[in-house]
């Protein structure tokens, strides 16, 4: 089974576009004392397995930790919640799991491969993104009915998707997508390259995308919010490390830095 | 045949010594298969193979598969034949070009595709401004995808026995009096009909499992775009078994056409 790695290449190149607002966020954040723990011992490898939409905010928190911890490493694998889900209880080594829904939090911890229990740290708000200056003049979410644009959303297997079918729900749109992607990165690369008129993803993957990319919100978007839980997985390679990240991400450091990356409390 | 004693193996025989490496090659190709067969839910097989979803996967594959073979056939041997026979400069240069999409991975083939093709694309602008057609999102796309990463295979099959085949026979034609067509149609294609048969096996199968450089170009949507590679990736997201399920279906359709393709236009020659 071949994984799209699109997801990942992307996700790097916005990481390093976003890298700006990220490190000027670690700069100010790491002005004040630190939350958590910060003995400046070494906490070895610490494998986060995480939403794509985390992708700009864990990279900062990742920094975060290798600098307070000199010596860490944190390797992210960012993918789609329910494809993170799958490796997971396929056996894939790794100490953390933070997922874009309850539900495929749920699949992890049915199977055994959570320690103690999942806990809701941010929550995320659908938006509509359109590329930049909105070119098809879309002005709302009754927009995604139309047969004329070309539209991106996520499958409905994959939590965004999951998310967006709830806010036509709402609405009472009947959406007329040409393409269902696999993960929200995926969906807002096609804004990005301006091949499709509008799409719906996360406010916070607007937010990464910079000015390539328009967002607008809907106030339906209320019934489109997506709980993420994280947690540690049991067969954790590094328990210690894991800790830590949880730790630090639920710190007020890492709400901070999540909040600027546009997630909103619990 | 000086050497056919009888304590010498038949020249051309594989050397012992190389025997088990020939083994472990196989064990390797087929253990993962043996590993799909094992874990696939036979009992709820024929109900995952009868959705409406996989079915429609199924016959979207086999269809532009089929459409990809035939557009690489159609462009591929031409572009073969001008690699082969042709003394153009730069040759090699091109030769090495055309293997681009061999050594691209699929989804910076699909990217790339955009930025050729897509609305915003280099020409796919122009398809939009003067023909109102944008090609990503469609079936088409699907095809184009496919032909793309398919290609190469065609064209180096076809290359290879178009430099292996007997010139004189081509010269002989022509000198009894045959025309330039009439040599392609009955001397040359025959001399390498197997060349050209085992690309276009190795074309299809590659546009069949082409999943990375569809799905960024032509998306994923239920029976416009979404082929059976892309039906198998979204079905590990929902449900790992069905996944098996629908990689065995795959597997056996692609096996049983090769397999009988195969015997048909490689009888013989094989």
């Amino acid at each position: 089974m071949r994984r799209s790695p699109a997801a990942l290449v992307l996700a790097l190149a916005l990481a390093g576009c976003g890298g700006d607002d990220g490190s000027a966020a670690t700069a100010s954040a790491t002005g004040e004392p630190s939350s958590g723990a910060a003995s400046a011992r070494s906490l070895g490898d610490v494998t986060v397995l995480a939403a794509s939409s985390l992708t700009e905010a864990f990279t900062t928190l990742g920094e975060q930790l290798e600098a307070d911890h000199p010596g860490t490493t944190v390797r992210f694998s960012f993918a789609a919640s329910s494809e993170l889900a799958t490796q997971i209880t396929q056996g894939a080594p790794a100490d953390v799991f933070a997922s874009a829904s309850p539900a495929t939090m749920e699949q992890v911890v049915d199977a055994g491969a959570v320690a103690g229990q999942p806990k809701v740290f941010v929550r995320n708000r659908l938006q509509i993104a359109v590329p930049a200056g909105n070119p098809a003049g879309v002005k709302g979410i009754e927009d995604f009915g139309r047969q004329d644009l070309t539209i991106a959303l996520c499958a409905p297997e994959v939590p965004c998707g999951d998310a967006a079918a709830r806010a036509f729900e709402a609405v009472g749109v009947t959406a007329q997508p040409d393409t269902l992607e696999a993960d929200v990165k995926a969906v807002l690369s096609k804004v990005i390259l301006g091949e499709v008129d509008a799409a719906m993803v996360y406010r916070t993957d607007v937010r990464a995308a910079g000015d390539k990319v328009d967002g607008l919100d809907f106030p339906e978007s209320a019934d489109a919010v997506n709980d993420y839980p994280i947690a540690e997985l049991g067969d954790a390679p590094n328990p210690a490390g894991a800790k830590a990240f949880v730790d630090l991400v639920r710190s007020a450091t890492g709400l901070a830095v999540l909040a600027e990356a546009g997630f909103e409390q619990p | 045949m000086r050497r056919s004693s009888g304590r010498v193996a038949r020249p051309g025989a594989l050397p012992p010594a190389l025997a088990p490496f020939a083994a472990l090659a196989l064990l390797f190709l087929l253990l993962p298969v043996v590993g799909l067969v094992a874990r696939a839910p036979w009992r709820t097989l024929p109900e995952e193979l009868t959705r409406p979803e996989s079915l429609e996967a199924l016959r979207l594959s086999l269809v532009c598969a089929s459409l990809a073979t035939v557009v690489c056939i159609v462009l591929g041997v031409p572009l073969a034949w001008v690699l082969a026979r042709s003394d153009l400069p730069g040759r090699s240069m091109l030769r090495a070009l055309v293997t681009v999409p061999l050594v691209l991975p699929p989804v910076v083939g699909g990217v790339a595709l955009f930025t050729a093709l897509g609305r915003q694309g280099i020409v796919g602008r122009w398809l939009d401004e003067w023909f109102g057609v944008t090609l990503p999102f469609t079936t088409a796309a699907v095809v184009v995808a496919e032909a793309f990463v398919a290609l190469p295979f065609l064209v180096i099959s076809v290359e290879g026995a178009l430099r292996g085949a007997d010139r004189r026979l081509e010269d002989a034609a022509a000198t009894l009096g045959a025309s330039r067509w009439y040599v392609v149609r009955r001397v040359t294609l025959p001399l390498v009909a197997p060349g050209l048969a085992a690309g276009t096996v190795l074309c299809w199968a590659r546009a069949l499992g082409e999943f990375g450089a569809t799905i960024t170009f032509a998306g994923s949507f239920p029976g416009t775009t979404r082929t059976m590679p892309i039906e198998v990736y979204l079905a590990l997201q929902r449900d790992p078994s069905a996944a098996i399920a629908l990689s065995l279906v795959l597997l056996l359709v692609s096996v049983a056409v090769l397999a009988g393709l195969r015997e048909r236009w490689l009888g013989t020659s094989a």
